[in-house]
């Protein structure tokens, strides 16, 4: 679990380095509530041993933190963090039960319940001192999807976003953690190296966005952004590598990790282009949680001497 | 050696290797005063005592006829008086039926040839060896101990094509197959020759693990004189020395389950019952004595014995230097497979390649965390099955889905408990689950 901790540094570091004292601000206070609520409610609620040694309770702060925006007020965090443990994580018995991923119960209880403060997304400008009173813009993914929404074409939204460049560096609006890239491709390599996961679920999400948003683009660039832009913006690398890959809420083989990384892949486009929201990731995985114990039912490892090969 | 080594392809582990006696020559223990034979050392039904209380026997003396078809005769290991016949605790703690013979001198059989030259010719036809092997009571000394006649008698309707001997040795800490295949290696080689006679095939494959280099060389070079018979290196990982993973890693096919390695078209023997089967066959020799490997960190003296059948555990730990202060467990066996003993007072069996002292610190189990679903324990298992899931069907006592999961074909190598961050007694509760599942099996019969 501390594994997940570490390759998650560069991104943090990438936060506050764009956002300044509103990251730090934002991360401290999920991670801090996080792990007091686990605590408080395992010790005084459950009456039980508390296991906030294992680590989760700081990921599931700081993979929350990562999908907030910078100025968003520390008041609503600590309802954020209350919801994801107690609700997402310890109403259904502690760690390695929790059929949905913890985290983002927490993004979607605030995004739903609180969406104004959930849509104003501070501009990565390196390190600001402003914290909930940042100047703000849309992100790209609102912009694309906005300007489509009012007839625009795609070339000419593009003038508005930001380059690839700063896509992949992390200068645009958006989440503290989702911004930067090359942060999360960092902790990818890290996780990957180190294996604490394997490739299936990161590549076969990115694969399937690539190819579904290039069959779009293909058909017609003028009202579909390019796979490049869909896979530096929004959450789709954070959501893929350290969201989708939370091993209680994934796959156990191989095989059903490839096909639950394809459907997110897919509901992810879908939601973006289709739905209404501009961003999908985050019910793409949730829905594909729900699915798990399916897929683990359905898709079982090759069995030793199953099909009989004579070579 | 530069082309890419064989192993089985799904899963499996690499634990620490520790083997501290891969360059200790065997030594040949002394008698001790007392020894203790098992009537059951072999998977089937246990053996019948021919001698009485009083009697005086010889070295190689039967004492116990084995009955039935799977089941294996028992040799007296030294000579000198039968002072009991009754049950005794064995390495698995249940009581056992044995008989006790205190040691006088060292009188052996008269057919039995002591001198230790190598006796290449076969004379025997098949028949006889066959005859030979199931009189000298040999039974596979990988461990298991399955009676080696059996295996050698095959069903009408199948045919042997290769046959394949076991030289892996993947457990942590063991060298005696090791050992063995280095010091007594032309032995080894007219034992597989004398068994390539009887399953009537031209081929053998000795696969050998590649961290055993000087014994891959050594056979290679010897095994021009020895036609039939190839040497094969093998990628290092745990459990290659199973059969089914070692079929799997030489010849490409997998054994289907609830099969055996015939069903295929194999044999598979190990490298120490070849050399047994040498020792009967050319020598006149039933199975007395083995190999077996005194290890562990804390051990002064680890060490390889030749050890006559029956000496207690005691007598080889105090050979190698005695018994650490700060022990927590003794194994009977590998790291892996074995079993912890309860008291040193158990005897060596036929099928004990390794005794193992480990320090306290080491046998402590950690904290059981919950299952966090990480998938490693299925990515690693070499069956192909779901650890993670097999556990929590045995708690709650689903048998029947616990068959339908396979869990039968589980080879026990727990790889699973090792590998598990969150400290999980998976084997422990397959092992349990078969045992039910086994049950529910015999019942609908």
């Amino acid at each position: 679990m501390y594994g997940v901790i570490i390759a998650l540094i560069p991104a943090v570091l990438a936060s506050i380095l764009y956002f300044g004292w509103g990251a730090v601000i934002v991360i401290s206070a999920a991670v801090f509530s996080s792990v007091l609520f686990e605590f408080l409610i395992q010790k005084f609620l459950l009456c039980k041993k508390t296991t906030i040694h294992d680590g989760s309770a700081i990921i599931t702060g700081l993979l929350l933190s990562l999908c907030l925006p910078s100025n968003f007020p520390v008041w609503l965090i600590i309802p954020g963090s209350l919801f994801a443990i107690g609700v997402g994580k310890l109403s259904f018995g502690a760690l390695g039960n929790n059929p949905f991923n913890p985290a983002l119960i927490g993004r979607v209880f605030l995004f739903i319940s609180f969406p104004a403060k959930m849509a104003s997304w501070p501009d990565a400008q390196g390190f600001q001192t402003q914290y909930v009173d940042a100047n703000t813009g849309a992100t790209p993914l609102s912009i694309i999807k906005e300007g489509l929404g009012k007839g625009d074409s795609i070339s000419h939204l593009m003038d508005k976003i930001p380059t690839y460049q700063q896509l992949f560096f992390g200068n645009m609006g958006g989440s503290i953690g989702e911004v930067a890239a090359i942060a999360l491709i960092l902790g990818l390599a890290y996780m990957l190296l180190r294996k604490i996961i394997t490739w299936h679920i990161p590549v076969s999400i990115i694969f399937t966005v690539v190819i579904f948003t290039g069959i779009l683009w293909l058909i017609n660039p003028e009202q579909n952004a390019d796979p490049l832009f869909h896979i530096l913006s929004g959450g789709i690398l954070l959501g893929a590598i350290f969201m989708a890959t939370d091993y209680v809420t994934s796959p156990m083989t191989g095989k059903g990790m490839i096909l639950y990384g394809i459907c997110i892949g897919i509901l992810t486009v879908v939601i973006r282009r289709f739905g209404s929201y501009p961003e999908g990731v985050q019910f793409a995985i949730l829905i594909m949680n729900g699915f798990v114990p399916l897929i683990n039912y359905y898709i079982k490892p090759k069995r030793f001497g199953e099909e009989v090969t004579n070579g | 050696m530069s082309k890419m080594l064989k192993t089985f392809r799904k899963g499996g582990i690499h634990p620490p290797e520790y083997k501290l006696t891969g360059k200790n020559p065997v030594k040949i223990l002394p008698l001790p005063e007392k020894v203790t034979i098992l009537l059951s050392q072999h998977i089937g039904v246990p053996a019948i005592p021919v001698v009485n209380k009083g009697d005086t026997v010889k070295v190689g003396q039967l004492i116990a006829q084995g009955r039935g078809f799977v089941s294996a005769s028992i040799h007296s290991s030294v000579s000198g008086k039968v002072v009991k016949i009754d049950s005794i605790p064995d390495h698995t703690g249940y009581k056992k039926p044995a008989i006790v013979i205190e040691v006088e001198g060292d009188e052996w059989e008269e057919n039995i040839i002591k001198s230790t030259d190598l006796r290449k010719d076969i004379t025997l036809s098949k028949d006889e060896i066959l005859e030979k092997i199931r009189e000298s009571g040999i039974v596979g000394l990988g461990g298991a101990a399955f009676p080696s006649h059996v295996k050698l008698i095959l069903p009408k309707n199948k045919k042997a094509e290769t046959l394949i001997i076991n030289g892996v040795e993947c457990e942590p800490y063991l060298t005696s197959d090791h050992r063995l295949m280095l010091e007594y290696g032309e032995e080894m080689m007219v034992g597989i020759h004398i068994l390539m006679k009887v399953l009537n095939i031209r081929k053998a494959i000795i696969g050998i693990e590649n961290n055993k280099a000087d014994a891959v060389c050594f056979l290679k070079d010897i095994s021009s004189k020895f036609p039939g018979i190839e040497v094969y290196p093998l990628k290092v990982k745990y459990p290659q020395g199973s059969e089914k993973q070692l079929i799997e890693a030489l010849t490409g096919r997998e054994v289907p389950s609830r099969k055996l390695p015939i069903d295929v078209g194999v044999i598979v023997h190990n490298v120490s019952t070849a050399y047994a089967v040498y020792e009967a066959v050319q020598k006149n020799k039933p199975l007395i004595n083995r190999i077996v490997t005194v290890s562990g960190k804390s051990l002064k003296n680890p060490s390889n014995f030749v050890v006559r059948i029956g000496t207690p555990v005691r007598f080889l730990i105090e050979a190698a230097g005695g018994l650490p202060e700060n022990t927590g467990k003794v194994i009977s066996g590998g790291l892996m497979m074995g079993k912890t003993i309860n008291s040193l007072d158990v005897p060596v069996i036929k099928g004990m390649s390794g005794i193992l002292v480990l320090p306290e610190d080491e046998t402590k189990r950690k904290s059981i965390e919950p299952c966090i679903r990480c998938s490693k324990c299925v990515t690693i298992c070499p069956m192909g099955l779901e650890p993670y899931l097999l556990m929590p069907l045995t708690q709650n006592g689903s048998f029947y889905r616990l068959e339908k999961q396979m869990v039968l074909d589980c080879i026990e190598c727990g790889s699973c408990s090792y590998i598990c961050p969150s400290n999980r007694p998976l084997l422990d509760f397959i092992r349990l689950g078969k045992t039910e599942v086994t049950k529910l099996i015999n019942e609908r019969k």
